[in-house]
């Protein structure tokens, strides 16, 4: 039992890792700065989320699991308004998005 | 394990170069903005440096001034220099260079030299005071070690650094009145997370508060919390009241440091020395200074955000 959560585990976090490389990847390839957010924020939220998952499996008592969701759900509010503010700002300063 | 025992090795010794590489690029940056979010980035990598030493107190703190409260600070002032002058700024030229490189070199060699020094020679597994700070840690009144030290056995210092903190402020005030702001217009996504965030922080820092008795926290984690609530207020624009803005700000403002001062004083009227608690009295004093120390500390960091002295008219 142990071994077959540790596995899951395991597959969990490996998921979440590939999607931060993905987010990481897409900021320093993607051509300007919407895209760039969109990339970072969005895989970034899926990776911390399996990551939370992950790690919940390994966690001694439910209180843990409560503030490993938590703060998942504060990283998910928190990119998104200030991805939000960011492509906000960029709009304002008259960044035109990208075309190809 | 032996696996896991390099992996960790070489996450350290990443850790340790992108420190050394971010603190450079964030020191020679030309560009202040860009330096300051490389100093943020710098502030959060150390707080993952500290996790790893195994001191999560320092962490906590680290990650909320460090980062988080010393960034904003910074990019306002950032943005005070921008209004002032319209130019691109930029950090000042050195005239004379080799020579300005060739001091810098040797003092970098003789600083490094003499830290690697230290390291060196430093005992293995030394225990340092951490023997006699668990061996009293019952009569402390909590048992968190790092609190301990901080409220109970080195008190002064506490109470010193608390009055630096309001001293900082004070060099503030002196420069002149609040800068006035450009119309910011948070926008809706503002307005409404700020109203979800703040409540949050403020139980986040009652949380710290309390579990710094036992656990890491304590009153300078949580005071930045609250400092970071304070800020957020003033950034979407919304505006104190000016009755609350003369000696009600000044009162909150000096309140933990007075009550820190009060107990010591208090304790020596009953044949104590300065700030020896009672081992019966201990906990609660500890938390009642630093209750009002989270209170005081959180006013003074948002003050500090606000740039200058509340109520002051600003003569053109």
């Amino acid at each position: 039992m142990t071994l077959l959560i540790d596995i899951l585990t395991s597959l969990l976090l490996i998921a979440g890792a590939v999607f931060f490389l993905g987010g990481t990847i897409g900021l320093f390839r993607f051509p300007d700065v919407y895209t760039r957010l969109h990339a970072l924020t969005k895989a970034d939220n899926v990776g911390l989320g399996l990551m939370m998952a992950g790690l919940s499996l390994q966690a001694d008592s439910l209180a843990t699991v409560g503030k490993l969701l938590l703060i998942w759900l504060l990283v998910l509010l928190a990119s998104a308004s200030v991805a939000h503010l960011i492509a906000k700002t960029a709009r304002q300063r008259g960044i035109e998005p990208w075309k190809q | 394990m032996e696996a896991i025992t390099l992996l960790q090795l070489i996450f350290d010794t990443l850790l340790g170069f992108t420190l050394l590489w971010l603190a450079w690029q964030a020191l020679s940056s030309p560009d202040l903005f860009r330096a300051i979010v490389l100093f943020i980035a710098f502030g959060l990598l150390m707080a993952l440096t500290w996790v790893r030493l195994n001191a999560p107190d320092i962490a906590l703190a680290e990650a909320a001034i460090g980062a988080g409260l010393t960034g904003a600070l910074l990019l306002s002032a950032l943005a005070r220099l921008k209004a002032k002058n319209s130019a691109t700024i930029m950090t000042e030229q050195v005239k004379n260079k080799p020579l300005f490189w060739l001091l810098l070199t040797m003092l970098s060699l003789a600083v490094t030299s003499g830290l690697a020094f230290s390291v060196l020679t430093l005992q293995e597994n030394s225990p340092g005071l951490s023997i006699w700070v668990l061996e009293n840690i019952e009569t402390s009144g909590v048992s968190n070690p790092v609190t301990a030290v901080l409220l109970n056995y080195r008190g002064y210092d506490t109470l010193l650094e608390m009055s630096v903190l309001l001293v900082a402020l004070l060099g503030i005030w002196s420069l002149g009145g609040v800068p006035k702001r450009h119309d910011s217009f948070p926008g809706q996504i503002l307005n409404i997370l700020i109203p979800l965030l703040v409540p949050l922080l403020i139980m986040v820092a009652g949380y710290l508060l309390w579990a710094g008795a036992h656990a890491p926290g304590g009153a300078f984690q949580a005071g930045s919390l609250l400092g970071a609530a304070g800020i957020l207020f003033l950034l979407v624009g919304w505006q104190f009241g000016t009755q609350f803005m003369g000696l009600p700000l000044r009162i909150m403002i000096t309140f933990g440091l007075a009550l820190f001062i009060a107990v010591g004083v208090a304790l020596m009227l009953f044949g104590n020395q300065f700030l020896e608690y009672p081992s019966s009295l201990a906990g609660s004093l500890i938390f009642l200074i630093e209750a009002a120390a989270t209170l005081s500390i959180g006013i003074t960091l948002a003050a500090l955000f606000l740039g200058g002295r509340p109520g002051l008219r600003r003569h053109k």
